[in-house]
């Protein structure tokens, strides 16, 4: 089937371009409402800074950051859909064409001996989380992580007794920590429960929920909105130099967890959100989702 | 608030003018040096060999950047001119303030006490760039004048950049040491611990 290899390649090559020039439409709007709200002079110069960024990169196709990140990829496939056995290395030439085109920085370092692999692949990277799923078709959703916001990301591992407090407590001492190094405004992602891995797989997963869609748990989505409201009170602002808007939501998911422990997985993701989703159907058709 | 529009290099008097919260556009040549380049130039000007340094930095706009580059017909050119975070160069910045006299540090992020410090003794200023906002910083660039030290990689090397109406950047740290970053943070710490109390 070559013509559906390719299509997968081509797909997700145009996925990363998509992503390097744009944020999902929700993230623009929320940013454009934070501009519109703010009075805080620094604050509205950083601000009006990010979005005619957002717009001089669609227009000019330079990328919105020369930090391109780290090429993720989550990936649920279809039971039924027709290849399976090639899709890592399929993956890993659509980052090396990507790389090589828009261009992209290579961000791949060998952790031993700080050698750059040169074209963003190398042990584990691309990184792919796959899930099988029922029906034929494959969804990809791709993030271009950036350094700066994956480093703020945060591990607790509470005592279960601490319970909900416990959990409010952490993400408020997580952007304290993060401060103005994550590129705020920010989208939180909050993973609960599960285990110390699945907590920040499941706190990653968590943004990449519109920003306004609430959570579907109504008392999960109150907490989100009080978690929202109490992080922005902090008065961090844009680019930690103050002002009203340092997060732009929070996003909770969850999973059963083992009696004695209180995994909650913190990740926090840049402004410049880049990220993209497409559906592939059995015949390597793409229909992009995310952006626009 | 001020607003200032400064060409490179930048006179002590021009440094002293600025308080935080102003904004600033940048004009002429800025130099990027990041980690490696902190790191060999005081490695020189430790063995008294600071003529090997191959840009004269005194007066100069030093900014923490990793550009995207790629050489285009024998050209270089930059597709990426976004901040990298400026914290990792805390250990090491105010020793280059004072090795090499440079004026403005451009970066993302802020830094803290020492370089806060070194900046009010020397007369130099931090200008926090928008993080992320590369596309902007890159088409403020108008050609790459040089480059040094390739052998450090791409990202790390010193690329001597000539950019027109560079910003905005704010004045985060200034020469009488104030440091926007450190009072907006303390101001958060303590609105934290109430915050966390009523939980």
């Amino acid at each position: 089937m070559p013509d559906l290899k390719e299509s997968i390649k081509s797909g997700i090559v145009t996925m990363m371009r998509e992503a390097a020039f744009n944020v999902p439409r929700d993230v623009k709007e929320a940013l454009q409402r934070a501009y519109e709200i703010e009075d805080n002079p620094v604050a509205r110069a950083n601000l009006e800074a990010i979005l005619r960024n957002i717009e001089v990169s669609g227009k000019t196709k330079l990328p919105m950051c020369q930090d391109t990140g780290t090429p993720t990829f989550f990936i649920e496939l279809g039971e039924d859909f027709p290849l399976k056995s090639e899709l890592r290395s399929l993956i890993e030439e659509a980052v090396r064409t990507a790389t090589s085109e828009i261009p992209l920085r290579p961000n791949a370092v060998d952790p031993w001996t700080y050698k750059n692999s040169g074209d963003n692949t190398g042990r584990y990277v691309p990184i792919i989380h796959l899930e099988l799923v029922p029906g034929s078709e494959m969804k990809v959703i791709y993030l271009a992580k950036g350094g700066g916001s994956e480093n703020t990301s945060k591990l607790y591992m509470l005592s279960p007794v601490l319970g909900l407090k416990g959990i409010k407590r952490a993400v408020i001492d997580a952007m304290i920590d993060a401060g103005p190094k994550p590129c705020p405004p920010i989208v939180v992602g909050v993973g609960v429960g599960g285990s110390a891995d699945m907590a920040l797989k499941l706190a990653k997963k968590a943004t990449f929920r519109r920003l306004d869609e609430p959570n579907p748990d109504p008392k999960l989505a109150e907490i989100e909105q009080e978690l929202l409201e109490k992080i922005n009170s902090l008065g961090l602002g844009p680019m930690g130099l103050g002002g009203k808007t340092y997060a732009l939501g929070v996003k909770i998911e969850w999973a059963h967890k083992h009696p004695a422990s209180l995994p909650v997985g913190i990740n926090t993701q840049c402004w410049a959100f880049r990220r993209s989703e497409a559906v592939f159907d059995s015949n390597g058709n793409m229909r992009l989702l995310v952006p626009p | 608030m001020a607003e200032y529009r400064l060409k490179t290099p930048v006179s002590e008097e021009d440094v002293r003018k600025l308080k935080v919260g102003d904004i600033v556009y940048l004009d002429g040549i800025i130099i990027t040096g990041r980690d490696q380049v902190h790191r060999r130039a005081l490695e020189l000007a430790a063995k008294g060999e600071k003529d090997k340094v191959p840009v004269n930095l005194e007066g100069m706009a030093l900014y923490h950047c990793g550009p995207i580059v790629k050489k285009i017909d024998g050209e270089w050119k930059i597709f990426g001119f976004g901040p990298t975070t400026s914290a990792r160069m805390e250990s090491v910045e105010a020793d280059f303030i004072r090795e090499f006299k440079v004026r403005l540090i451009i970066g993302k992020g802020g830094m803290f006490e020492k370089t806060t410090q070194a900046m009010k003794e020397y007369g130099a200023a931090y200008l926090a760039y928008p993080g992320g906002t590369s596309a902007v910083a890159t088409s403020a660039v108008k050609r790459v004048v040089d480059v040094h030290w390739l052998d450090l990689g791409t990202p790390e090397a010193m690329w001597v950049v000539e950019v027109e109406n560079f910003g905005p950047t704010m004045v985060a740290i200034d020469s009488h040491g104030n440091n926007l970053y450190t009072d907006v943070l303390s101001k958060a710490k303590k609105a934290a611990e109430e915050i966390k109390a009523k939980f």
